[in-house]
């Protein structure tokens, strides 16, 4: 198709870091060598026990080939399984410098029996490093916990903590509480003292609760939107819970939650933090502050304003410091960074975005 | 800044609801009897959305020496009326029989809430119009309401809430504006939760402030729900009114929905023009809280919205969004103002139109037993 002007951009100079790319198993018995026996017998046997009606299969049916791009299937296994489909497809002719894996399936973070969320994770962290990073450097970890037991979480993190291949640490803004929750402090503690990002992908499962205020919506048109507004949601609790008073140190990165109602919600609540402070005494300073200094956003799927340059006004008011190209490889809607911009930006801003904001944040050289 | 010139339209009042007690007037014998009997009459139906006291709820200089903020006509006309030379302000009765679980009680309620609200408001103050309180999770028992309240053309609208027990687009709601479509009433769906369930997809938040911010998102919600289930295209006369949302949050939904139609129509191939079209045709957003922090970025996101027939003017009266006469923020151009202050609301709302809006047909007191 059209690779080898992909060729041509990479090697015009046009290196990127992307921060989302979605690693998959062969098969569930690829996590086998890295769980004790006790796990696989249940993984066998019982499988997951997660928040909804349908085993083994997304309850809002995707719009194409399981919701993967059409040119993106390996020879065997999923989308994703196959690292050398991965450089050979995306990695190397789009010039990706460091990619960030995003484990999303099978990472722990929304089963229910914790004992088993526990041991998924650790397994599916070992299996990150040897299935994809140790083979390949370019690509880089991060640590799956199953946050509904920070305990464990914490240890996990600890666990991890000296190795550097693991950039950040993952959590699902699907939770069973809002992530500002004091629950989840110990994470963010642990976060903070390991000089790790918190990571929060949004997730096709949920921790219980409708995707929406007045419940669950009827199409995938506004499930994939409802990743938005409960972006939204997560960000708001961790402001006025004091997250990030309590945590200084603190890092977020929302990713493929969208970023161009990131101005609006720091307005809207400003202006509510203005008028109901003395319910929340322990938010200090303006709520846009905090986002300001704490927060990073990716770019997939990119809002597509009906005139481009309206974008670059958004991403003027959020910063262009805090913006971080991704793509979603292998999922539909991939964005592709020789299309992802429809209006210009500086050669300036797209170094930032593409490359130097995601590798000031993670350290990378 | 201020407005500017006289005869502008209030699309959001909110008058102090009456106590249960001062209802029993407009019930029949069953629900009277059932009201004293189990001390229903002494509660409030506050909404937890709405607590009394917080400095959201009201304005200090409108609160009220004695008895709730906007609770007598006096103090309406004093604040919300004559100070910004409304010519029509539209009630909004925010009751909280709409979270009562028990359908008939909570129709029965609705109905004298707004027979009390035609009596109590309308037939002593020609300026004031309002909506008409609906048990939205009994939807035949909502339409009855609208049938039963329609003949009074000064009822302009519908009122919903923004989070309840189902996404509003749903067919089991299409009764509702089908009888709304006939006639002539928009849609308004306003903030404010029943809580049926937790106001965020993870869970229930701590505080207050929280669950207000979270408003807009249940609007994005809402409006993406009636988008993808096609109420549009089934009800191509109806509009929608976004009471109490915030505004700002709009351009992200245009430009989302607009994108991902584009990916994944096929689910949904009765949306046959990009979404971002429909809104501007169907929807309003009432003026206050506006969440733009200055002029400059209100100006370059009504330019992102795309359209200056979409905001309705309104006060949201005694709720305290900004303060002294200053309701009209900066950054709207002259013929912005006249727009939304006056030629929007009317686009809006047919019944505003008409001649005989100004008529008085009370006298019309029906009890209907359920």
């Amino acid at each position: 198709m059209n690779v080898p002007l992909r060729h041509a951009a990479a090697s015009a100079g046009l290196t990127i870091v992307d921060c989302d790319i979605h690693p998959a198993y062969r098969t569930p018995q690829d996590l086998h060598p890295f769980l004790p026996a006790r796990w696989r017998e249940h993984m066998t046997t019982f499988g997951e026990h997660l928040r909804q009606g349908l085993s083994g299969q997304l309850a809002w049916p995707r719009m194409m080939a399981a919701g993967m791009r059409l040119d993106s299937f390996p020879e065997q296994g999923p989308p994703g399984s196959d690292l050398k489909l991965m450089q050979t497809q995306h990695l190397d002719p789009n010039g990706v410098e460091y990619g960030m894996l995003m484990q999303l399936s099978r990472g722990g973070m929304e089963e229910r029996n914790l004992d088993f969320a526990a041991a998924l994770s650790g397994a599916v962290n070992d299996w990150q490093l040897e299935a994809f990073v140790k083979p390949e450097p370019r690509l880089r970890a991060g640590i799956v916990v199953p946050q509904e037991d920070a305990a464990f979480a914490v240890s996990e993190i600890e666990r991890r903590a000296d190795d550097r291949r693991f950039a950040q640490i993952l959590i699902s803004p699907r939770s069973s509480d809002p992530l500002g929750h004091r629950r989840y402090w110990p994470i963010y503690e642990a976060a903070q003292r390991c000089d790790r990002p918190i990571a929060l992908h949004v997730q096709g499962f949920s921790g219980g609760h409708a995707s929406t205020p007045s419940g669950w919506p009827t199409y995938y048109l506004q499930e994939h939107y409802a990743a938005t507004t409960g972006m939204q949601n997560t960000l708001t609790s961790l402001v006025f819970e004091g997250v990030f008073e309590r945590f200084p140190g603190l890092k977020v990165v929302l990713i493929e939650g969208g970023f161009a109602w990131a101005p609006a919600l720091a307005w809207r609540m400003d202006k509510h933090w203005e008028r109901m402070r003395q319910e929340v005494p322990h938010v200090k300073r303006p709520p846009s502050e905090y986002v300001r200094e704490h927060c990073w956003f990716t770019t997939q799927p990119i809002e597509e304003p009906e005139t481009p340059a309206h974008l670059a006004d958004i991403i003027g008011w959020i910063g262009w410091d805090r913006l971080m190209f991704s793509t979603d490889y292998p999922h539909w809607d991939f964005d592709d960074p020789q299309h992802v911009f429809k209006f210009q930006p500086t050669e300036e801003q797209k170094q930032k975005i593409f490359r130097d904001n995601a590798k000031a944040l993670y350290g990378l050289q | 800044m201020k407005v500017p010139f006289a005869g502008a339209i209030d699309c959001d009042l909110h008058p102090a609801m009456p106590g249960a007690a001062a209802l029993l007037p407009y019930l029949a014998d069953y629900w009277r009897d059932q009201l004293v009997n189990r001390h229903i009459d002494k509660y409030s139906f506050v909404l937890t959305s709405y607590p009394p006291h917080s400095p959201l709820s009201a304005r200090p200089d409108w609160r009220q020496p004695s008895g709730a903020p906007a609770g007598d006509l006096d103090a309406i006309r004093r604040h919300a009326l004559d100070p910004f030379r409304s010519r029509i302000g539209i009630c909004n009765v925010l009751h909280g029989a709409v979270a009562l679980f028990n359908e008939d009680m909570a129709a029965a309620l609705c109905a004298a809430v707004n027979d009390w609200t035609a009596r109590e408001l309308l037939d002593r103050e020609p300026r004031l119009r309002a909506s008409i309180l609906v048990p939205t999770h009994s939807p035949a028992l909502a339409v009855d309401e609208i049938e039963r309240v329609a003949a009074d053309r000064r009822f302009v609208q519908v009122l919903l809430f923004a989070m309840g027990d189902m996404l509003l687009g749903r067919r089991l709601y299409w009764p509702i504006y089908a009888a709304a479509e006939k006639h002539g009433l928009a849609i308004a769906i306003h903030a404010g939760s029943t809580y049926r369930h937790a106001p965020t997809p993870s869970g229930w938040p701590a505080h207050r402030v929280e669950d207000y911010i979270a408003q807009s998102t249940a609007f994005e919600s809402q409006l993406l729900s009636f988008l993808a289930e096609g109420v549009f295209q089934k009800f191509p006369a109806l509009k929608l009114v976004l009471s109490e949302s915030g505004v700002t949050w709009l351009p992200t939904l245009l430009w989302r929905t607009s994108k991902t139609w584009r990916g994944v129509r096929p689910e949904v191939p009765w949306i046959d023009r990009p979404p971002g079209e429909i809104v501007r045709e169907h929807v309003r957003l009432t003026l206050q809280p506006l969440d733009a922090p200055d002029g400059e970025t209100l100006a370059r996101t009504l330019e992102h919205i795309g359209s200056d027939r979409m905001l309705l003017f309104s006060t949201d009266y005694p709720h305290w969004h900004f303060d002294g006469d200053d309701v009209l923020p900066d950054g709207l151009s002259a013929a912005a103002v006249r727009r939304l202050l006056i030629d929007n609301p009317l686009d809006t709302y047919p019944r505003l139109r008409d001649g005989a809006a100004m008529s008085d047909n009370g006298g019309q007191k029906q009890e209907a037993v359920r």
